[in-house]
């Protein structure tokens, strides 16, 4: 084989199996019934994992071992073998068990206060916060600013102290105020 | 506002929501989150056509209910609390109150007729759902599981595990009487 040959086999090769894998691929709407390949693996897996196991309630139907979590395991697959989209076994699911196979919830009128709840605490925090903040503010705008006779006052006091017992004492007693200044 | 209306104001409503809360918490501490509510209540019980255990020749449908009143009570001989149910079931069967149907899930054949032998047949008929597709339609997901349907064939309770006295006569059978007119 030439060398020009040789690369127009293996271009050939490519074409070929890049084209296959190409059409391994289902289409994105799966109406026709849809065959096992690693994208329906993938699809099911996907689909499982937003799935409640109905009998071990914390874990979704592709981590449960339950024997349940297997029957409906195999209920999916048949229903994705069968063409029905993701949006369809969904339903198929909730019209037997309700919203709470799903792990995601609807958002629905009995859901409201789930969904919102968190965002309406939120904003009743924020409005306690910012009241606050604004008592404060006033509060501090209102208190009485530098009172220089009360201050001298208080020096006055500080300075005619009779002698404590201990020096050490009288340091620390002097020192302190000054030291807050 | 007054200083005291503030002061009120400061404790009373951390109080209210506290109160608030611990109310939400207490009435969850009453309820057994296993009872997940049936979407299936006040919607056609889904139909079904079904080998009968003992007759294995015959079988059983949805259709052949229509214009009755029955209790559909799924159970399966390796099923302990079936066991609890039990003796209220064959108490209920001599009261003839109201017809009780076995849904034998996901059992042996020979398996579910010794089980009846040893411990009596409550049932006016039993079928057999040995791959758990029928109790996939009604939603099952802890046996036992009891369904009331009317004569309409609507689903209109269901009971998720063992059925009690409690529950038979304050709810299933004033419901049965009611539907039965």
């Amino acid at each position: 084989m030439t060398p020009r040959g040789r690369i127009g086999a293996w271009l050939a090769m490519i074409a070929i199996v890049g084209g296959s894998a190409l059409a391994a691929d289902p289409p994105p709407v799966a109406r026709p019934p849809a065959a096992p390949s690693p994208a329906l693996e993938a699809r099911l897996k996907n689909l499982e994992t937003e799935l409640r196991c109905l009998v071990c309630q914390n874990q979704t139907l592709a981590d449960s071992n339950a024997d349940l979590a297997g029957d409906l395991r195999r209920e999916v697959r048949e229903l994705a073998l069968a063409g029905r989209n993701d949006a369809e076994i969904r339903d198929y699911l909730v019209a037997r068990y309700g919203d709470f196979v799903l792990y995601d919830p609807p958002l629905k009128r009995t859901t409201w206060l789930l969904w919102f709840g968190p965002f309406v605490l939120l904003l009743g925090g924020g409005v306690v916060w910012w009241q606050v903040l604004q008592r404060r503010q006033r509060a501090s705008a209102s208190a009485p600013t530098h009172d220089s006779a009360a201050e001298a006052r208080a020096r006055a006091l500080l300075e005619d102290e009779p002698p404590a017992s201990s020096p050490a004492r009288d340091a620390t007693a002097r020192a302190a105020p000054r030291r807050k200044r | 506002m007054t200083g005291s209306s503030t002061k009120l104001l400061r404790w009373s409503i951390p109080l209210a929501v506290f109160v608030v809360l611990l109310a939400f918490l207490w009435v969850g501490l009453g309820r057994d989150p296993r009872e997940i509510p049936s979407p299936l209540i006040g919607k056609p019980a889904p139909a079904f056509q079904l080998v009968q255990l003992h007759d294995p020749g015959k079988t059983l449908a949805t259709s052949d209910l229509k214009g009755k009143v029955w209790l559909l009570n799924v159970w399966a001989s390796w099923c302990v609390s079936c066991r609890v149910e039990h003796p209220l079931l064959l108490q209920l069967a001599k009261t003839n109150a109201v017809p009780v149907y076995g849904l034998d899930y996901k059992d042996k054949a020979d398996d579910a007729l010794a089980w009846l032998a040893q411990h009596g047949n409550p049932y006016t008929a039993s079928i057999v759902d040995s791959d758990g597709k029928v109790g996939i339609d009604y939603g099952v997901y802890g046996v036992p599981e009891t369904f009331l349907i009317d004569k309409a064939g609507v689903v209109r309770y269901k009971q998720i595990g063992p059925l009690t006295i409690e529950a038979l006569q304050q709810k299933i059978l004033p419901l049965v009487r009611q539907l039965q007119q």
